[in-house]
């Protein structure tokens, strides 16, 4: 059953050397990698930010802050990836032009990882906001009292006592993450669901290569899964049970 | 402090000149998709095929350094507004629609248009032959452009694909009766297993200058006439010097820059 | 401003919303808006306004179908995984951690054009009866966001039927309930309690994913700006204008899921 849906000749077009596709599929799957950590590290930061914008920031952050995580949730992914990666870059040159820079060229990679970024951010923001609100009052009221200055409470006090709370929803926007990579291939960036289209149109072995995609794709979720879930457990020693839903 | 400006100007002028000397960094923009027997990749990931040697020649008769920047096809024209890229080699037609957003150089070849088919059906390339069959053509290409004037009324359904070679795949998988596009990327398929095994020539479709244009060319931005001199000069170098020829025999037993002396 | 809420009539409230700096920030959107519709090219409109009608309601509708469909799949999935014999939760988990765990492009890709590319070795599919569906796009962007649905909303039904008390089901048990019965009248609506405010998060995730059928040649709202943008070659436009469409929706979707949230009641035991 399996060589007649492969065929025993489409197998070996999976091998590392060249006439086999191997090595352009796990370059692929590097780009991929480098794009989902980079996107999933700035989201992060751009999620800190939003999410104490949104707590303690002034009355119109905090409404812009608000603007942002709506449009982004309700927009699909696939339309900002568009819209950014065509009018990000286009902007940042007419700025520079405007302030007399010549226009730079932002190549894929970091197109790629800013958009996703930003997209990451919105939602990390959301979860980050509700781990912080999840903390006890009592806690960040006695680190006033304190006199602590607010770098110090953060570091000292939020941060570690909302981990527990951030840490399943952050956990499940990794996983976004990465998945998310696979629409820069409709930007054409090379990574690692453009790299099967282009195997697959070349060979014409379209099953044999999306299906070893896909099982990649699995793969670093699978492996994501079980790293993920000893943080979740160290971060959760002593506390009761939280759930994430999502994609 | 006169002075010190026009010192100032003539070592930025000076900077510039040299800035000249230098070979001219051209971003030649591609869409990264199989269209033998133009463009093909191989497994290493490295592309090659007719028009790339071609656009090679040419840059280098320029002493232009050309760097193949991937963009899909309907992202080509925004990219080349926005540059991201300078110039698009990617088998785009001169057509006046394009004209209205971009400038073209002069043509570097010039096929006809054929529409192949499945081999268990009969029928020629006009709208009475396409009636009730489905098409498929590539989006946002003259051959989407020319299917829906002419065989709009009479043919089933015209569906578009974001790439020709996507369009080949559901003709061999029959989900499509027939599909149009340029003869030579055509034939390719047709001489591919896959095509042997699926599909025949149905015919070339009949003439519409206005629609298919004069051939295909590179498209610069608009107003960017130092780039497209270029090029043109490159295109009449490597004709005249036997480059053109001897890429072109590598591929085929005819000459595909059609008829000459027609210039844009 | 929280605490006048508690004493105030709706007018007085949404007074109280509109504090200065948001009158201010909604004249700087307005202003934006504005110079949107005036300085941008919206000429296209009209001749793409009955396509862009006929894509928007294929989107709304694909979005129904597929929720529906997907959501009748999960409850099944949902429930082997908590209460089925291990050849039926194994397969159940396996199904939901695959679907979760790969991009759904490539799902969408892998169903269309793989299965595709399989049809010319076996002959035989063309003269089934299905052929007719087969070789159209849209059962393969129905089934591909289907079983997507099922996948991560199975996972959804799992903890919902989980988190179901025993105690409600022991007490169905001891009334001498079938357990056909115990289902269908105390787990199935407990757990769709449960699950419903992750419904809404769900369903929207689903209408974000509906674009992806443009690749495989299906026309909605997403193709038919793609066409916009391909054949006037006016990049931003089409894209923001796709951008309200899809806000829209959610909006639509938002407030609908807030009206059916409402009617349930709050408690649960």
């Amino acid at each position: 059953m399996l060589s007649a849906l492969f065929g025993a000749s489409t197998l070996e077009l999976l091998s590392f050397n060249p006439p086999g596709w191997g090595a352009t599929l796990a370059r692929g799957l590097l780009a991929s990698l480098q794009i989902a950590f980079g996107a999933y590290g700035l989201g992060l930061l751009i999620g800190m930010g939003g999410a104490y914008g949104k707590l303690y920031g002034g009355p119109v952050v905090r409404d812009l802050l608000e603007v942002y995580t709506t449009v982004v949730r309700a927009v699909p992914e696939l339309v900002l990836i568009l819209l950014l990666y065509y009018a990000g870059t286009d902007l940042i040159n007419r700025l520079l032009d405007v302030f007399g820079y010549a226009p730079i060229d932002i190549n894929g990679l970091v197109a790629g990882i800013g958009v996703l970024a930003f997209v990451q951010g919105a939602y990390a923001t959301e979860v980050l906001r509700g781990a912080i609100l999840g903390i006890p009052q009592g806690q960040i009221e006695a680190a006033r009292a304190y006199g602590m200055p607010p770098g110090t409470m953060l570091r000292r006090i939020t941060v570690p006592a909302m981990l527990p709370f951030a840490i399943p929803g952050m956990a499940n926007l990794w996983l976004i993450a990465t998945k998310d990579t696979a629409l820069l291939a409709i930007v054409g960036f090379g990574e690692l669901t453009q790299a099967t289209r282009q195997a697959a149109g070349a060979t014409k072995a379209y099953f044999t290569f999306f299906m070893a995609a896909n099982i990649l794709y699995l793969a670093v979720t699978l492996l994501s899964n079980v790293v993920l879930g000893r943080v979740e457990r160290w971060s959760r020693r002593g506390m009761p049970a939280t759930a994430g839903a999502g994609r | 402090m006169k002075k010190f400006l026009a010192a100032f100007a003539t070592a930025a002028v000076m900077a510039a000149s040299i800035g000249m000397a230098q070979a001219e960094q051209v971003k030649v923009g591609f869409s990264p998709e199989a269209y033998p027997p133009f463009w093909s990749q191989d497994a290493s990931g490295k592309w090659g095929g007719w028009e790339v040697e071609i656009i090679q020649a040419i840059c280098d008769s320029q002493q232009m350094e050309c760097e193949l920047t991937p963009i899909p096809w309907d992202g080509l024209i925004p990219a080349l507004q926005t540059k991201k890229i300078d110039a698009i080699m990617n088998s785009m037609s001169i057509t006046d629609e394009r004209k209205q957003s971009i400038d073209f150089s002069d043509k570097y070849y010039n096929t006809p248009t054929a529409v192949i088919g499945a081999k268990d059906q009969k029928f020629d390339a006009t709208p009475e032959g396409l009636k009730g069959k489905i098409l498929g053509v590539q989006v946002s290409t003259i051959h989407a452009t020319y299917a829906k004037k002419h065989f709009g009324e009479s043919a089933a359904e015209i569906k578009e694909y974001q790439t020709q070679d996507e369009a080949n795949q559901d003709l061999a998988a029959g989900r499509i009766d027939a599909t149009q596009a340029d003869s030579i990327a055509l034939d390719a398929f047709l001489k591919s297993d896959a095509g042997q095994a699926c599909c025949d020539l149905k015919g070339m479709v009949a003439p519409d200058l206005e629609v298919l244009g004069p051939g295909v060319g590179a498209g610069v931005r608009k107003g960017d006439t130092a780039l497209a001199d270029k090029i043109n000069a490159g295109i009449k170098a490597i004709r005249d010097n036997g480059k053109y020829e001897e890429i072109t025999k590598k591929y085929f037993d005819f000459d595909i820059y059609g008829e000459a002396g027609q210039v844009n | 401003m929280s605490e006048a809420i508690l004493t105030t009539t709706p007018r007085q409230r949404a007074l109280g919303w509109l504090q200065p700096h948001r009158v201010v920030l909604i004249a700087i959107a307005a202003a934006l808006v504005l110079a949107a519709v005036f300085t941008m090219r919206w000429d296209w409109l009209p001749k793409y306004f009955d396509l862009a009608v006929q894509g928007v309601w294929r989107t709304i509708w694909l979005l129904i179908v597929t929720t529906l469909l997907g959501f009748v799949l999960a409850v099944p999935l949902g429930l082997v995984q908590v209460t089925g014999p291990w050849w039926l939760a194994a397969p159940a988990r396996a199904f939901c951690t695959v679907i979760r765990g790969t991009p759904l492009l490539l799902q969408l890709w892998l169903l269309y054009y793989g299965l595709g590319s399989l049809f010319p070795q076996f002959p035989w599919i063309r003269e089934s009866f299905l052929w007719p569906y087969l070789r159209q796009a849209w059962p393969y962007g129905v089934l591909a966001l289907t079983l997507s649905y099922a996948g991560y909303e199975g996972e959804v039904m799992r903890g919902a039927f989980a988190g179901v008390p025993r105690g409600q089901l022991e007490a169905a048990r001891a009334f001498g309930m079938r357990r056909w019965t115990i289902l269908r009248r105390i787990w199935l609506p407990q757990a769709f309690y449960r699950a419903l405010p992750t419904l809404t998060g769900e369903t929207v995730l689903q209408l974000k994913a509906t674009p992806l059928v443009a690749t495989i040649t299906m026309v909605d709202i997403y193709a038919v700006s793609s066409r916009v943008r391909q054949e006037t070659f006016i990049t931003y436009e089409p894209l923001l204008l796709l951008a309200l469409v899809y806000l829209t929706i959610t909006g639509i979707l938002v407030f609908l899921f807030r009206k059916l949230e409402a009617r349930i009641p709050a408690r649960l035991g």
